[in-house]
């Protein structure tokens, strides 16, 4: 049920906004966000804008397993998180 | 991620080793599925289980919830608007799309927004919307209420059955009944929570948490974070959704939710009677309450014979070991709500074939 959709933001009308995905447009309720802004990619639930997508997250996502693998002084294709 | 991308995070995941059994809880319908969905359960190492928690809202409302909705769907002149996963889920007597059949009207809605709307559209009924989910939704059914106050829409109403979700993890591992080595918790749930609400299951219980995303390299990501941390033995709480979950969450959204609604003791399917674990209207917006509007009396609630979804949503049994699985309750004929829901861990063993 808490499935969220990722969509991006069309054009912002008072509090709410038009979202696209896929070519599918519909509007959105930004009460919970409202510093949305055009071209912003947001998560959509049960109609409402809940978070912003950070364009920052993908890196982090990949420092993340940077570290992960650092950390294990591994080549990225192995893992030994049971410190034999 | 690119596809080898995927496959070296898959190729870290298959190769681990781990030294005992471990075993790990999801606390989210969507994680349920997804795990099985993307084949990402198919590559744990041996000796790691995947425990499916109290993680669906459907699973976890009670036969008591339903027997009352379809009470209050009798009443002349209402209408019962509904996410669709609640149409088939079977009540003590009936479920609402039996009822329907029998003459129910029934209003399937996206948005509790489109409840409200029908509400307007409609003056000369009364719509009640069933008011179900986690933190993720319960803002946006807040933010409803607010509308229709501000709207003055009059034949509106909600039958709260909203639940908050570390309550329910704080139940189980104060029952003591599962042996639980660490939680994947809830991506959407934790966008609005942030991460404080779940440091007392690292802190007070030793259990490391890791926030995870829904897309294959999400959940890799966090399970091979997760195991990490329990080697290490770090019990903290861990943001490994970072592109849609902020440590601190939604303020803006908790602030809308707790405008309208308070936290309440609440009765789950299999956990019972949980303090502070539900949402009630605060007395500002009583008028909201179809509770309160249609003083029905449901006839007492029954459990389905056999049926074992309260072991499962306390992570004691896997859907396979219930005698009705795949037998009495498919999706197409449940007898249990893990089996109706979509995101139940009996539906999705079904479809997936329990790997």
């Amino acid at each position: 049920m808490c499935l969220a959709v990722p969509m991006t933001i069309k054009r912002v009308e008072g509090n709410r906004a038009l979202a696209e995905a896929y070519g599918v447009e519909r509007f959105v309720n930004i009460v919970m966000m409202p510093e949305v802004s055009v071209g912003d990619r947001v998560i959509i639930h049960a109609g409402f804008v809940i978070e912003r997508l950070d364009p920052e997250s993908a890196r982090e996502m990949e420092a993340a397993w940077d570290e992960y693998h650092r950390a294990l002084g591994d080549d990225g294709t192995t893992g030994r998180p049971d410190g034999e | 991620m690119d596809d080898d991308g995927i496959k070296s995070q898959a190729g870290a995941l298959r190769s681990l080793r781990l030294e005992r059994e471990l075993r790990i809880m999801e606390v989210c319908g969507t994680h349920t599925t997804e795990f099985f969905r993307t084949g990402v359960r198919g590559l744990f190492p041996e000796k790691l289980s995947l425990i499916d928690g109290p993680g669906c809202p459907v699973c976890v409302t009670p036969n008591d919830y339903l027997d009352r909705a379809i009470e209050i769907s009798h009443v002349h002149g209402v209408i019962v608007a509904t996410f669709g996963d609640m149409v088939k889920v079977p009540s003590s007597y009936s479920s609402l799309g039996r009822e329907r059949a029998g003459g129910l009207s029934l209003e399937v809605v996206y948005s509790p927004l489109d409840a409200l709307e029908l509400a307007a559209a409609r003056p000369e009924n009364q719509v009640v919307f069933l008011s179900v989910g986690f933190e993720t939704t319960a803002p946006t059914e807040a933010a409803t209420v607010l509308a229709a106050a501000e709207r003055g829409i009059k034949n509106f109403s909600i039958l709260c059955g909203n639940k908050l979700t570390p309550p329910a993890v704080k139940a189980l591992l104060d029952s003591g009944e599962t042996a639980i080595d660490g939680f994947i918790l809830p991506g959407h749930v934790s966008a609005i929570t942030g991460l404080d609400p779940w440091r007392f299951a690292a802190e007070d219980y030793g259990k490391p948490c890791v926030v995870a995303g829904f897309e294959a390299g999400d959940l890799i990501l966090g399970v091979v974070t997760l195991l990490r941390m329990i080697d290490e033995g770090r019990n903290a709480v861990k943001n490994a959704y970072r592109r849609a979950v902020r440590d601190d969450g939604n303020v803006r959204a908790r602030e809308i939710m707790y405008r309208v609604f308070e936290a309440c003791e609440a009765n789950w399917r299999g956990l019972g009677i949980i303090p502070g674990s539900g949402l009630a209207l605060r007395e500002e917006y009583f008028e909201f309450d179809a509770e309160k509007r249609f003083p029905v009396t449901p006839p007492p609630a029954r459990e389905h014979a056999g049926c074992r979804c309260g072991e499962l949503l306390r992570g004691l049994i896997a859907p396979t070991d219930c005698g009705l699985f795949g037998k009495a309750c498919t999706p197409e004929n449940a007898v249990g709500p893990c089996m109706v829901s979509s995101e139940g861990p009996c539906s999705a063993y079904y479809l997936y074939g329990g790997l």
